[in-house]
């Protein structure tokens, strides 16, 4: 089986967020990328399965920030092939154009799974896994926690839904699944191997093919968050604070 | 001997002996499957008690992690993250680097960056991670700033360039990471002039006077505050007006100790503050207990309690309570957060203050003001 894993780079939340002059992007100045948790987990994903049938898994990613970092490390924890899609505009692109521009590539190379992330801190109405899987026509399941494929032409998926359900889904192949998480935590890869996979290994580049981007929402401005109401902070003994907790509680009509 | 002298071996499925003979026998996956390899905290006491000499905390432990981690065993959570933010961020605590120097805010006097000053110093000084970026060790950053500042010594930091010198990364088994790390911070050694290199931190200490050498055949200028501060005796001493009236017992840390043998500097320095009395512990010296911090144990301190059902910190700090001690004093960062923890988790917070000699001396120094409890 051929697996394509989606990689999206994400701002990293160790430095504090500045919006840009324009008023409609992140300032970029000081900013870092790092791999997409979710995403961390579709590769994970895309290793067990191949652990477990054989086949090829390639790690694709859009140039940005540190996606050379992230393709050598998904090299040194297993994956094949690494491919950067590379004239990525400085500004990035909205989710719906990153889509359409990866689909244009998937649609090529015509993998068997494509794994990626269910949603991301820069992509949380998860818009991602979806489009792409709308624009290759292919079906789709968001929210999985484990993807199995015990049978030829199909996978079976297990779906998280609200409130602790979850279904078990049995999906046709070709077919793109939004990854919530691996059934383990993504394996640790010793960083002798990434320095390894550096000297030793290659990433392909490839220009990212221009294709019309679908009319996506419109930044006007961006904001940072408003402060709400300040907090109320109690004092005196632990037992005073702990009445004045259950007083609070009950005039807001929690507890009775 | 290896297996007798590990504060931990009663919690190892095999002792460090039983798994040397294991692995002669050629049964490394039990061992890589056993709770042995994450039990160790690099406290040297088996390394110091060989007979045979064998490198077992700075080779054996290391390389079987190395072993586990290639294998792709699954790693202790904390210890994974450590791992992972260390290699991202230049410490394991995943803070940015550019928040490297928000400790100084508190320190009172100036704390000068290498880059910027722009000239040599007489004193490149290492803050490493932990005072850099915890909140009770910053505190004994801010120290260190005043009594340097105080004693007219010409210092300077690197600031937000300077990056974790991987100890515990290279005792976790991350021989790759530690490689990596060795070979930005030589070059961030031979950016600048200075005499010598001070830190505060044993494990640094430990790595850049006998594993750096090794790795690049080359010797760098560092002695940890004790051995900087102790030399400086004629500038310090006149410093230290105000008595601190108790009784302090000092507990020797592994690194200093048994692995470098600093076991008068700092009983000079605690000495040269007026009113203090030093007493001394149950085992000292080459016989101290580990607090159960190093080579990966504070990213491991739950993989271990669930073993162990306690933390070498915790039986330490009763035998420095066992001493009717006022004062515990340490001179390693992980100690003052691990010792003020294990006196609350054990039940006798408040009974002995712990404190880092630079802090003591910072306060007999009157340089922050204020006294003791």
């Amino acid at each position: 089986m051929n697996i394509a894993v989606l990689l999206s780079m994400v701002p990293d939340l160790v430095e504090e967020l500045e919006i840009a002059p324009s008023g409609v992007a992140l300032d970029t100045q000081w900013l870092r990328y790092l791999l997409s948790e979710s995403d961390d987990h579709a590769l994970e994903q895309a290793l067990l399965l191949k652990e477990r049938y054989g086949g090829k898994v390639t790690a694709l990613a859009l140039d940005r920030g540190e996606a050379e970092e992230a393709l050598y490390t998904a090299l040194a924890r297993g994956a094949d092939e690494a491919v950067k899609l590379t004239g990525i505009p400085e500004e990035g692109w909205g989710k719906r154009a990153a889509a359409a521009v990866v689909g244009a590539v998937l649609k090529e190379s015509a993998p068997d799974l494509i794994l990626t992330g269910v949603q991301a801190i820069d992509d949380m109405d998860g818009h991602m896994a979806g489009a792409l899987a709308g624009i290759l026509g292919l079906p789709f399941v968001g929210v999985t926690r484990s993807v199995d494929a015990p049978g030829a032409g199909k996978v079976l998926v297990q779906k998280e839904y609200p409130g602790g359900m979850a279904a078990e889904i049995e999906v046709d192949l070709p077919a793109v699944i939004g990854v919530l998480s691996a059934p383990q935590p993504p394996r640790y890869v010793p960083v002798a191997r990434i320095r390894e996979a550096r000297k030793t290994r290659t990433i392909s580049e490839r220009e990212a093919p221009s294709v019309a981007a679908p009319e996506g929402l419109v930044i006007r401005r961006l904001f940072k968050p408003e402060p709400a109401e300040r907090a109320e902070m109690l004092d005196g003994t632990p037992e005073e604070m702990a009445r004045q907790i259950v007083t609070i509680l009950e005039n807001r009509g929690l507890v009775r | 001997m290896c297996g007798g002298s590990c504060p931990l071996a009663f919690a190892m499925e095999y002792t460090p002996r039983h798994s040397i003979y294991l692995l002669k026998e050629g049964l490394l996956d039990q061992v890589l499957k056993s709770n042995t390899l994450w039990l160790c905290v690099s406290c040297y006491n088996c390394t110091s008690r060989c007979p045979s000499g064998l490198k077992i905390t700075d080779v054996l432990f290391p390389a079987l992690r190395d072993a586990a981690m290639s294998a792709g065993h699954t790693l202790p959570a904390e210890f994974k993250k450590a791992l992972d933010n260390t290699y991202r961020y230049g410490n394991s605590f995943g803070e940015a680097p550019r928040k490297r120097m928000d400790w100084a805010r508190g320190a009172g006097v100036p704390v000068p960056i290498i880059s910027q000053l722009k000239r040599p110093v007489e004193a490149l000084w290492l803050v490493e991670c932990y005072p850099a970026y915890h909140p009770r060790n910053q505190l004994q950053a801010q120290a260190m700033a005043r009594v340097l500042h105080s004693m007219g010594v010409d210092f300077a930091v690197l600031g937000p360039e300077e990056r974790c010198v991987g100890d515990c990364e290279r005792l976790s088994g991350e021989a790759g990471l530690f490689e990596s790390l060795v070979e930005k911070n030589i070059a961030l050694f031979d950016k600048y002039e200075y005499d010598e290199i001070v830190t505060a931190d044993p494990h640094a200490f430990n790595s850049l006077t006998r594993i750096y050498p090794d790795a690049t055949g080359r010797q760098f200028p560092v002695r940890h505050y004790v051995e900087f501060l102790a030399a400086r005796m004629d500038a310090l001493r006149p410093l230290l007006g105000n008595r601190i009236e108790a009784r302090v017992t000092y507990h020797d840390n592994c690194c200093l100790g048994r692995m470098s043998g600093l076991y008068e500097s700092p009983r000079e320095l605690l000495r040269a503050i007026p009113g203090i009395s030093l007493v001394e512990m149950p085992f000292t010296r080459e016989n101290a207990l580990c607090c159960g911090g190093g080579g990966g144990g504070m990213w491991l301190d739950t993989v271990i309690w669930q073993a162990a059902h306690e933390r070498l910190s915790d039986r330490r700090v009763a035998h420095a309570l066992s001493t009717g001690a006022d004062i515990l004093a340490v001179s390693c960062p992980f100690e003052a957060s691990r010792f003020e923890d294990a006196l609350k988790s054990t039940g006798n917070e408040g009974k002995i203050v712990v404190k880092d000699i630079v802090e003591l001396l910072d306060e007999s120094a009157g340089t922050r003001g204020g006294m003791p409890a």
